[in-house]
């Protein structure tokens, strides 16, 4: 404790590793996952599934092990991420193995939840791998710009012929083998990072006030090439991968680390300008783009429409949602396979009509408390690479949250994208499983006791020291 | 940096409010329009193929869900079709009518009353089940009225409601053409289809419930009313009052044959005879005369207070409301007074004004859900329920003891039952169309002291047989009278 440094102190206490939470917390996160499966095999089928123990056991040895590594790797990382995440991928698997076991009775055979597992084992290797081998996450601002390029690359792979694949009108999977990812998944995570390391270096040229209009300070024109890129690259996922979900989720990214980093409002003005317009010129040009708008201004209208487009899908989601109601119809009495995709996109529709509001305020709780972790993460964190980094992946995650939930309940046009650690995918549980590792070792960082007084880094960023913020 | 992560976190908030509030708002506010889309086939599946409660007569059913081995799992069965199609309605895939309709949310299961029990099965993950609900009918009375109605012979279009006068409950409803509701209840939807297009088609419409959903011209059975505005004016106080009688009637305003009324050969003396007399003998010209003796207003008046233009059936949809029309002229207001012109009743409607008469003036509301009871056996009753006291009790024993002569000395005579007071009137209504067979109608109640039954029978059409009320209503209604009393 002698070894403290001033700001720390002022910082009020040393974080406790509370590892010890984090399995009790645990426990409770298997609780759902667990209890969920058993639900479903008695909603269904009328028994306890006969795999439940298996399944259980599974379940528990991949979280346990989670929490294993955690404790020597990463010992003072923050202690209710782990559970949030385990909760809502276990809740995950029993709602994608009740929409097998409806798809079942309608005489379709598919094991995406038997996938699904194979797929979260896959995600927890990795978490532990990245966890393990990355002790630093400042290591990765080395990188910047090779992994940049690299997310570049994979967004532009599924434009190669021969490994590109078209499902539903969006260009955005390959082939490999037989498995069929979606790279965009990955790439997201990477343009945090590169996006992170890039910021750092130059966030005090792109904080430079410009022209002052109504309140705001503009940036200057000469900054403007990055975000013009960003904007650029946003548009071309929209234009040539017909991927709305992604490319607002790439520019809002942007933009939201842009304005942490250089804390100039001005940037979100020029950048929800740029949206505004990209917007609407997707919207005047591109059929598919007027398609959804129209649907989700007037589904009714296109509901079991004779020719496209059609609402179908948004519109049985809703009913299924509605019939729902508070408390759900229970699990195997409600008929969520109506909904095309029930078992990805289209997940939080199937937790409403079967478990009803509350589960799906439950999971948007769960959410909206891994953004919180991750912001708070941002906020303690010593280094500005970490901060931007946290900050980077808590807006990903939580502008994916709402684009695809706000899509299925339309409060917002439809745009297809995943539900984090929810739905059916296995590029997407891959990629937020190393989302999650990165927070932790970035919070293990952050919370861990500062050993010694050599702290530049902290003295360039001299706003976290502050007394007034405590 | 951490200021703008502070208001980043405070944009993330508020995101995520947008999608709880928005969230509520799909599954609480707009949930019940959702589930009423009639698009919904969730909703209308589920409900296809829940256990659905029974409509119960007595102990017996009249439309019950039996477990069928198609995807349904449920099959609705009308055990006694063609008598109780017009109450118990039909219950398709997506459409449903007659109780069916209106008891939906007890039959299906989903009335609030079932919250906790909902919850119970919801927990204990069993399936949805319905409630039953029991009816008021008199199954003799309804059979007797059934085979009294069919009796009339093939094509025969009418109908025939009984009411237990002191509450309101309805003891028989049936309407002639019917329907079997099976057919339209299989799973085979293409039959479906083509049995209710058929139906649809029929000009018999025999899927209107014409108790309570055809209205025409009460004729004489309205005289009773205007008797009892004429008594309720004070002017007259007694079945042997003097009114005006005559064997014609010169509309005012009037000139030549069209504004002369006359009795169609009864004798209704000369001058002024007695109000007994009158109704004996369904003397038009005493009823026009006293209609605009005692003025459109009153009349109006005392046609409201026994339901006239108003809706006051809550168990069963699509009542159609009888009609007095306001503001009559004089020649009007004398076509009205023995229920011409564009005065129009339903059978529901004139079987409460016999109710009425024979309950000391009272008008009570009908019903014809008896008890509610969950799938769990609790039972919730209904309650009677006044609608308005139409007349004073000295009225109506005055109307009473008019309605008893008429069957004793007058027109109702088919009515009679030895060694009962039974009072009755008749009515035979011109369609207004040259050449058409009138309207035949009935109404009585009995015993006249205490009553246990109100009836009204109304026929519309008896292809080969000549229309009159006495002679065509007055056994039918004689009938279902004694099931009930005997």
């Amino acid at each position: 404790m002698s070894l403290m440094t001033p700001s720390s102190t002022l910082m009020g206490f040393v974080h406790r590793r509370r590892r010890g939470a984090e399995l009790f917390l645990l426990i409770l996160a298997l609780a759902v996952g667990v209890g969920g499966y058993a639900a479903v095999g008695i909603g269904v089928d009328g028994s306890v599934p006969t795999d439940l123990i298996g399944y259980g056991g599974w379940l528990a040895a991949l979280v346990v092990a989670a929490h294993i590594v955690i404790r020597l790797v990463a010992p003072y990382a923050d202690p209710v991420l782990l559970p949030l995440v385990a909760a809502l991928n276990g809740l995950g698997l029993a709602v994608i193995h009740r929409i097998d076991l409806g798809y079942a009775a309608r005489g379709k055979e598919t094991d995406f939840a038997q996938q699904q597992l194979v797929w979260m084992t896959l995600g927890v290797l990795l978490f532990i791998g990245a966890l393990t081998i990355l002790r630093d996450h400042r290591v990765l601002a080395r990188f910047t710009y090779t992994i940049g390029f690299g997310a570049i690359a994979l967004l532009l792979l599924p434009m190669v012929p021969g490994i590109g694949r078209t499902i539903n009108g969006a260009r955005i999977w390959i082939n490999i083998g037989p498995f069929s990812l979606q790279p965009g998944e990955v790439a997201k995570v990477m343009l945090v990072v590169a996006f992170a390391g890039y910021l750092v270096l130059h966030r005090d040229a792109l904080a430079l006030a410009g022209k002052r209009v109504l309140f705001v300070d503009l940036p200057r024109g000469r900054d403007l090439g990055p975000i013009l890129v960003m904007w650029l690259l946003s548009l071309g996922v929209l234009v040539f991968q017909r991927d709305l979900g992604s490319s607002l989720l790439f520019f809002g990214l942007f933009l939201v680390m842009l304005y942490v980093a250089t804390e100039r409002p001005g940037w979100i003005v020029v950048g929800t300008t740029l949206f505004a317009a990209g917007a609407l010129g997707a919207w005047k040009t591109a059929s598919h783009v007027q398609d959804r708008v129209d649907i989700w201004l007037h589904p009714m209208e296109y509901y079991r429409a004779q020719v496209p487009p059609y609402s179908d899908q948004i519109v049985e989601a809703e009913f299924g949602m509605g019939w729902g109601g508070l408390i759900g119809r229970g699990f195997g009495e409600g008929d969520p396979t109506r909904v095309t995709y029930a078992e990805s996109d289209f997940i939080i529709a199937a937790i409403g009509e079967e478990l009803g509001l509350t589960a799906v305020i439950a999971v948007l709780l769960c959410y909206g408390l891994i953004v919180e972790r991750a912001l708070r993460v941002a906020l303690i964190s010593r280094d500005s690479f970490g901060k931007l980094m946290a900050t980077g992946l808590a807006s990903v995650f939580a502008v994916q949250v709402f684009v695809v939930i706000g899509g299925v309940t339309r409060l917002i046009p439809l745009t297809g994208l995943t539900t984090p650690f929810l739905s059916y995918g296995g590029s997407s549980l891959v990629a937020n499983w190393v989302i999650i590792a990165l927070l932790l070792r970035i919070s293990d960082q952050a919370r861990r006791p500062v050993p010694d007084l050599s702290t530049e880094e902290e003295s360039s960023d001299d706003e976290s020291t502050q007394v007034i913020k405590l | 940096m951490n200021r703008p992560i502070r208001t980043v976190a405070v944009f993330c908030l508020v995101l995520f409010l947008a999608l709880m509030a928005n969230a509520t708002y799909l599954q609480f506010w707009r949930a019940g329009a959702l589930d009423e889309d009639p698009r919904n086939q969730r909703v209308q599946q589920a409900s296809y193929s829940s256990e659905r409660g029974a409509i119960l007569v007595g102990r017996t059913p009249v439309a019950q869900s039996t477990p069928s081995d198609d995807r349904f799992e449920y099959q609705r069965e009308y055990p006694q079709p063609l008598m109780y199609a017009p109450l118990t309605g039909y219950f398709t895939f997506g459409d449903s009518t007659g109780l069916e309709s209106s008891q939906n949310a007890v039959l299906s299961g989903e009335d609030p009353q079932f919250f906790v029990r909902n919850l119970v099965d919801l927990v204990s993950n069993e399936q949805q089940s319905g409630g039953s609900v029991e009816l008021t009918i008199n199954a003799k009375a309804q059979r007797a009225a059934f085979d009294g109605l069919n009796a009339l012979g093939e094509g025969v279009e009418g109908s025939v409601v009984a009411l237990e006068p002191d509450t309101g409950k309805i003891l028989a409803m049936v309407s002639l053409p019917t329907f079997d509701p099976n057919d339209l209840a299989s799973h085979d939807f293409g039959a479906v289809g083509d049995a209710y297009d058929a139906l649809d088609a029929d000009d018999g419409d025999p899927l209107l419930n014409r108790a309570i959903q055809t209205r025409i011209f009460p004729g004489s059975t309205f005289k009773v009313i205007t008797a009892a505005a004429a008594l309720e004016s004070g002017k007259y106080d007694s079945a042997d009052s003097l009114v005006p009688g005559g064997a014609t009637f010169q509309l005012p305003q009037t000139s030549g044959e069209s504004g002369v009324i006359d009795n169609e050969g009864r004798n209704c003396g000369s001058g002024e005879i007695t109000l007994r007399l009158a109704m004996e003998q369904s003397c038009n010209t005493t009823f026009a005369q006293l209609a605009i003796e005692v003025g459109a207003e009153a009349m109006l008046e005392t046609a409201e207070k026994f339901g006239f233009n108003s809706d006051y059936l809550e168990d069963l949809n699509g009542q159609a409301r009888s009609v007095f029309p306001g503001k009559l002229s004089p020649p009007e207001l004398g076509q009205a007074g023995f229920g011409q012109f564009d005065v129009q009743a339903t059978p529901l409607q004139m079987a409460m004004v016999s109710a009425a008469i024979a309950n000391a003036g009272v008008v009570m509301r009908p019903y014809v859900v008896s008890e509610v009871q969950s799938p769990d056996y609790d039972a919730r009753n209904a309650e009677p329920e006044e609608l308005s006291e139409a007349i004073s009790p000295q009225t109506a024993d005055v109307l009473a003891d008019l309605m008893v002569s008429t069957v004793d000395n007058g027109t109702a005579s088919p009515a009679a039952i030895p060694n009962i007071a039974v009072g009755g009137k008749t009515g035979t209504a011109q369609r207004g169309i040259e050449g058409a067979a009138p309207y035949a109608w009935f109404i009585s109640f009995a015993p006249a002291t205490d009553s246990k039954v109100a009836v009204a029978v109304m026929i519309e059409e008896a292809p080969g047989r000549e229309i009159a009320g006495g002679a065509l209503g007055g056994p039918i209604a004689k009938a279902v009278m004694e099931a009930i009393i005997s």
